[in-house]
């Protein structure tokens, strides 16, 4: 049998460093530089990226940015640099088979 | 109880169905279409109640939260928030909410709570939510959040019954009360408060026993392949590419039909009167001038009606998706990309909707640009020289030669609005990354019954402007060709003596070095006004000009005839940048706020369709081109 594919992926790492197509929880946000505003966490989390749902990598687009993220409440456009503001913690064996 | 009519607002996510439920409860036809920001400013309505209450509506733009990120959505918190001071607080606030998507939805609703207002929810979209298997109880969720829950479907007649049931009882028990309080609330909420709210949503949502809704939806299945790094760019190309060959080719047989039509009325009128002024105004003016335009109605439905399916299945943001990473290059977003499409069918609602763009600069940029996409007002123009002057002929893989130069037409527009930005950069300073944040609704098949309404829409806008202003101006047009008359023995034709042939005769020095002869240099005055005139005043000028010709509803041999092809060419790159539409400018000068702005933009794209038809001419010219 198989190592299940999440023994190597690491606890907690950021939403634009999940891979595509994986099952994560969201842990933390926070600001990482001044880009896109200081309130960029507030406004992330009143789309409802917010600690502890579930969030899908859908798609990336061309050179990687930007991503379309599934939440329970909607599927959203995010910049690499927003993604990069949600710490998210990888759920084993949930890589959808999608096409 | 005074005589004052009680006022309800509409709040809500956007996207969540407040302007369709709007429109089913006043009766109005307000655009809905499926992505977020179709409602860029407040709309207001009357509704009557069963009991004959008359009650005012206001829709709103859809928000995320009372702290808005974009202009829109400021229209809509301002309001909530008591912020216009000249303004009567709304004396209920329905709540809208997506009944597929409570978990986002609901927060919106406990923010309007603190607000102070009486909130009543229209748990909106109730039969998707069943199909989804993920129905809630009205009665559960009323009792879980403590205010009144009522079902509707917004696409649906009788979908708001139940809603207007309970604002008849309501406003008939509540007449005696105070001024509703409004609390000061401000904006600005933290993660953790947002997380409370979450929280509480969570437990309400728990409390009515709701299912978790699916994962892994068809329209996650559907992303998978569309938003495709290789095959979503594909998709989009080909979809935008059939678009353009479908206006060409769908259209004609309807074309073909009214073109007949209003030749055979021409050829009805001149047998049946005798040579006179009033004939020729018939003739020449109304039916060459106004009904040279009124051809081109089916194309123009046509690409409406590509349009108006694109909006409502849910795919505009995803291209605006694949694109982000393009218009990044020239310092736009993605957000930019539905306020240029909308410019495709005009500018005017194209610069409105800029509105939902976050980043001010960014917004400016966009109204600046999209003047440069080619509007269905130009339709006409290109539609009557590429059928003159280009064959009609299959290049193979059933790709039409017409179609193919509509294309790229198109293209020009759009590169040109590129270029335009990328200087706009370098003028006005690089622009930072700013957040995305764009909402990617689910798909939905298009309502055939929102089609139907957006095309009838569209044939009145267009039937209306052709049979006031367009006629209008092709009589006053056809006075001033027609008078004075030429003096007998006259070699020329008549149309030479009058005053539109002297203005247009000294005109043409101005135009004759970009190719363009004085009927055309005519035709640009009335144009003017807006763009598909031209093609009218063209109608007007060749039928008076013309001895013995019909030139009702076939302007399109006679251009043949009587133009060369560097002309035709030079007169289309004219068209790609002329910026010959006073709505736009108005527009332009109402969401700047400042006449610099229209004023920079007529005198660059004059400047720029000068050049442009002057290049075209030439390089024509030089390459043997003269006919």
């Amino acid at each position: 049998m198989e190592p299940s594919p999440t023994d190597r992926l690491p606890s907690a790492m950021t939403l634009n460093e999940l891979p595509l197509k994986w099952e994560g929880r969201i842990r933390a946000l926070s600001a990482r530089s001044e880009r896109g505003g200081r309130d960029l966490p507030e406004r992330l989390a009143e789309l409802g990226f917010l600690p502890g749902e579930r969030v899908r990598v859908l798609a990336r687009a061309v050179f990687g940015d930007p991503i379309a993220v599934r939440t329970g409440s909607g599927t959203f456009a995010l910049r690499r640099f927003e993604a990069a503001c949600i710490t998210v913690e990888p759920l084993p064996n949930t890589r959808g088979d999608l096409p | 109880m005074s005589g004052r009519e009680p006022l309800i607002a509409l709040v809500g996510n956007p996207n969540c169905g407040k302007t369709a439920l709007f429109n089913l409860l006043t009766g109005s036809r307000q655009k809905i279409a499926n992505y977020a920001g179709v409602t860029v400013e407040r709309k207001e309505g009357r509704l009557v109640t069963p009991s004959g209450r008359r009650v005012r509506l206001l829709d709103l733009p859809g928000a995320y939260s009372l702290n808005p990120r974009t202009p829109d959505e400021a229209i809509t918190c301002d309001f909530i928030l008591g912020r216009l001071h000249d303004e009567a607080p709304p004396d209920l606030v329905v709540a809208v909410v997506d009944a597929t998507n409570l978990n986002r939805q609901l927060r919106l609703v406990l923010a309007l709570k603190r607000v102070g207002h009486p909130v009543v929810v229209a748990l909106n979209m109730t039969d998707l939510a069943r199909r989804r298997g993920v129905e809630v109880a009205p009665s559960a969720l009323a009792e879980a959040l403590g205010v009144p829950v009522l079902a509707t479907v917004g696409v649906r007649r009788g979908g708001a019954d139940t809603l207007v049931a309970w604002l008849d009882i309501h406003f008939a028990a509540r007449s005696h009360d105070s001024e509703p309080a409004v609390l000061p609330v401000e904006g600005g909420a933290d993660i953790e408060s947002t997380a409370m709210d979450q929280r509480e949503v969570e437990r309400i949502l728990a409390a009515v026993g709701r299912l978790e809704p699916p994962v892994d939806t068809p329209s996650d299945r559907i992303d998978a392949v569309v938003l495709h790094p290789v095959f979503g760019p594909l998709i989009l190309c080909g979809t935008l590419f059939l678009m353009f060959q479908a206006v060409f080719a769908g259209a004609r047989p309807f074309m073909d039909a009214l073109t007949t039509a209003v030749s055979l009325l021409a050829g009805v009128i001149n047998a049946a009167m005798a040579p006179s002024l009033l004939r020729s105004l018939l003739v020449d003016g109304v039916l060459a001038g106004a009904g040279s335009v009124l051809v081109f109605l089916p194309q123009i439905v046509l690409l409406f009606a590509f349009i108006l399916v694109l909006e409502d299945s849910g795919y505009l943001p995803r291209a605006a998706f694949l694109l982000d990473r393009l218009m990044g290059v020239v310092g736009l977003s993605g957000r930019s990309f539905i306020p240029l499409l909308s410019s495709f069918a005009c500018a005017v609602p194209g610069i409105m909707a800029t509105r939902t763009i976050p980043n001010p600069r960014d917004r400016l940029v966009t109204i600046l640009i999209a003047p440069l996409m080619t509007c269905s007002a130009r339709l006409p123009i290109y539609a009557l020289l590429i059928a003159a002057f280009i064959p009609d002929r299959s290049i193979g893989f059933g790709i039409g030669l017409q179609g193919l130069v509509l294309f790229v037409l198109y293209v020009a527009g759009v590169v040109s609005a590129f270029l335009a930005a990328l200087l706009l950069q370098w003028w006005n300073g690089r622009s930072t990354l700013h957040p995305l944040q764009m909402e990617l609704p689910a798909y939905h098949w298009p309502s055939l019954r929102n089609l139907r309404i957006g095309l009838w829409q569209r044939v009145v806008v267009f039937v209306g402007r052709v049979g006031t202003t367009i006629l209008a101006l092709m009589i006053v047009l056809w006075f001033l060709s027609s008078i004075p008359a030429a003096p007998p023995g006259y070699p020329g034709p008549a149309i030479e003596w009058s005053f539109a042939g002297r203005i247009g005769a000294l005109l043409a020095h101005l135009f004759a070095p970009i190719g363009f002869n004085w009927q055309i240099s005519i035709a640009l005055v009335p144009g003017m006004a807006a763009r598909e005139v031209a093609v009218g005043a063209l109608g007007t000028v060749y039928s008076l000009s013309a001895t013995g010709q019909d030139v009702a509803g076939a302007l399109t041999p006679i251009v043949a005839h009587a133009w060369s092809l560097p002309t035709a060419l030079a007169l289309l790159a004219w068209y790609v940048y002329a910026p010959q539409c006073l709505s736009t400018l108005a527009v332009i000068r109402r969401e700047t706020g400042s006449w610099r702005y229209p004023l920079l933009v007529t005198a660059v794209m004059f400047l720029a369709a000068y050049i442009a038809a002057g290049l075209t001419y030439h390089v024509a010219l030089a390459l043997g081109g003269a006919g």
